[in-house]
């Protein structure tokens, strides 16, 4: 997957943790909880969901890499590049 | 009698003044009255994992009126019928809910069982990844904790103060209307938001139980499954559902000029001590004598009596056995079955059964149980209501029966309000 496709992953991922958010406007550089009601629980369905989706295992000293949607996509890209997306 | 003795006794008076109802065949008070006096039945074909095709009592209210997509997702079916059936209780109550103090509102929501549903779907989901337990939801504790129903009202409703579940199998809903009125008259509580739910369609593990059990009803016409006191029985219909009211002190009901229900003037729970899963005519009975000795009254004082009956051979032959024993000299009593309209809804079977009733004070009807074309003799009165409503010279008191696995019995007597 390139970066574009990671996103989107994402962008479904927090779709369905998130069902009464507009994600529309979400701006890549903020962190997420600045723009959402996203609590500890939540951010860990963001882990569990890759986990299930990618087989990612996160490791909790790194969960600070996913604070916004570009850090998130930085930080999975090496671990997701040779992986297909999926339709 | 001494003012402040006066007081006391108005403050042990405890009134229903509010009603939020989800059952199968209707999401509020005047839709379920409307369809058990039309005799219309909840009970739908129902898929269930692993099961195949069951029938079942299946609710259609909307789960999004008062919940956020996104709590749902975090809560259980338990907690969104339970947030769905007080909202609505509050709102009919005409309370001034931003301004009623959260800290002396207390939530007492009857449960037959909570944390099947969650723990079946988390067992299916790590079966996908070859049982890997660290896909095991993080939701599971919160969802599956005991308290979770009437903690999750809390949460939607911003109520701080106590909040239980009552764990009493199918007496459940009785339970919660007993747990109410007592921290009410206890002084804990302003004002109880209680009664039962039921999220239990949810878990095959309930249906293929009583099938294993030869106890799960089948029949090609679903609405015609569940067949209380009828010979062409076979078991029961699992159904889901809720019952919660608002209960308040009749002063404070007055004060404020609330439309009033009826008044919870008796109540009993006892304990068979025989049997896991057999029911005790003897108990029942006595259950029964303890809330007409409590209410002051006597059998031949109670117009309507809502039946537990659920369509086993045993236990309706075990409970007529209690109300003949009760009723035989009371001609004029009309028996009545609400499960034969919407099945069993388990933790919600009690408070829907009674709230189904409460609008016989002012139409003075007793809705029929429906399905008993070919009544057993061996669990016949002529007092039962047949098929088709029965009109009664008055109501002034119902009885509702409930009774559950393990030997627990619970009755609950409302008297019409008149001032």
């Amino acid at each position: 997957m390139n970066a574009a496709e990671i996103r989107q992953v994402i962008i479904n991922i927090l779709n369905r943790i998130a069902p009464d958010e507009d994600l529309s406007n979400l701006d890549d550089e903020k962190p997420f909880r600045e723009q959402m009601e996203l609590d500890s629980m939540d951010f860990l369905d963001i882990v569990m969901e890759l986990r299930k989706l990618y087989r990612i295992e996160i490791p909790e000293a790194e969960y600070s890499n996913l604070t916004t949607m570009a850090s998130t996509v930085k930080y999975l890209l090496p671990k997701l590049s040779a992986t297909p997306a999926m339709a | 009698m001494a003012t402040g003795e006066r007081n006391d006794a108005l403050n042990s008076r405890i009134v229903i003044t509010g009603v939020g109802v989800a059952a199968p065949n209707g999401n509020n008070l005047a839709e379920f009255r409307a369809a058990v006096l039309a005799g219309k039945s909840g009970v739908v074909n129902y898929e269930t994992r692993y099961m195949g095709p069951v029938l079942a009592g299946v609710c259609s209210f909307d789960e999004f009126r008062y919940q956020k997509k996104k709590d749902r997702r975090r809560g259980t079916r338990g907690g969104s019928v339970a947030i769905y059936c007080a909202n609505e209780a509050v709102k009919d109550s005409g309370l001034d809910w931003p301004n009623v103090a959260k800290d002396r509102v207390g939530v007492y929501v009857g449960i037959t069982e909570h944390g099947n549903v969650e723990t079946e779907n988390e067992i299916y989901e790590i079966s996908k990844f070859g049982y890997d337990t660290k896909v095991w939801s993080h939701h599971h504790n919160p969802r599956t904790v005991a308290n979770n129903p009437a903690g999750e009202v809390t949460l939607n409703m911003g109520i701080s103060g106590p909040h239980l579940c009552i764990g009493a199998a199918c007496a459940a809903g009785n339970a919660g209307f007993i747990q109410g009125l007592q921290m009410l008259r206890l002084g804990e509580v302003d004002l109880a938001i209680c009664g039962g739910v039921s999220e239990s369609i949810h878990t095959f593990g309930i249906f293929a139980s009583f099938q294993s059990q030869g106890a799960l009803a089948r029949h090609e016409d679903p609405t015609k499954a569940c067949r209380p006191f009828d010979k062409g029985r076979n078991g029961i219909v699992v159904a889901e559902g809720g019952g919660l009211v608002t209960l308040e002190r009749l002063p404070d009901a007055l004060a404020r000029g609330a439309k009033i229900y009826g008044e919870i003037v008796g109540y009993g729970i006892n304990s068979d001590a025989t049997d896991f899963v057999l029911p005790n005519r003897s108990r029942q009975a006595e259950c029964i004598r303890l809330a007409l000795k409590r209410a002051g009254i006597s059998a031949s004082d109670i117009d309507i009596v809502s039946s537990h009956a659920t369509a086993t051979e045993q236990g309706d032959q075990e409970e007529v056995g209690a109300l003949r024993e009760i009723f035989g000299d009371n001609p004029d009593v009309a028996i009545n079955n609400t499960k034969s309209f919407i099945g069993h809804a388990m933790g919600a079977a009690g408070a829907l059964e009674l709230l189904g009733n409460i609008p016989s004070f002012d139409d003075h009807i007793a809705h029929a149980t429906i399905n008993l074309d070919d009544p057993d003799p061996g669990c016949w009165m002529p007092q039962i209501v047949a098929n088709q409503p029965r009109e009664l010279p008055r109501v002034r008191h119902i009885l509702n029966n409930s009774f559950g696995m393990l030997g627990i019995n619970s009755v609950v007597i409302v008297r019409k309000f008149e001032g």
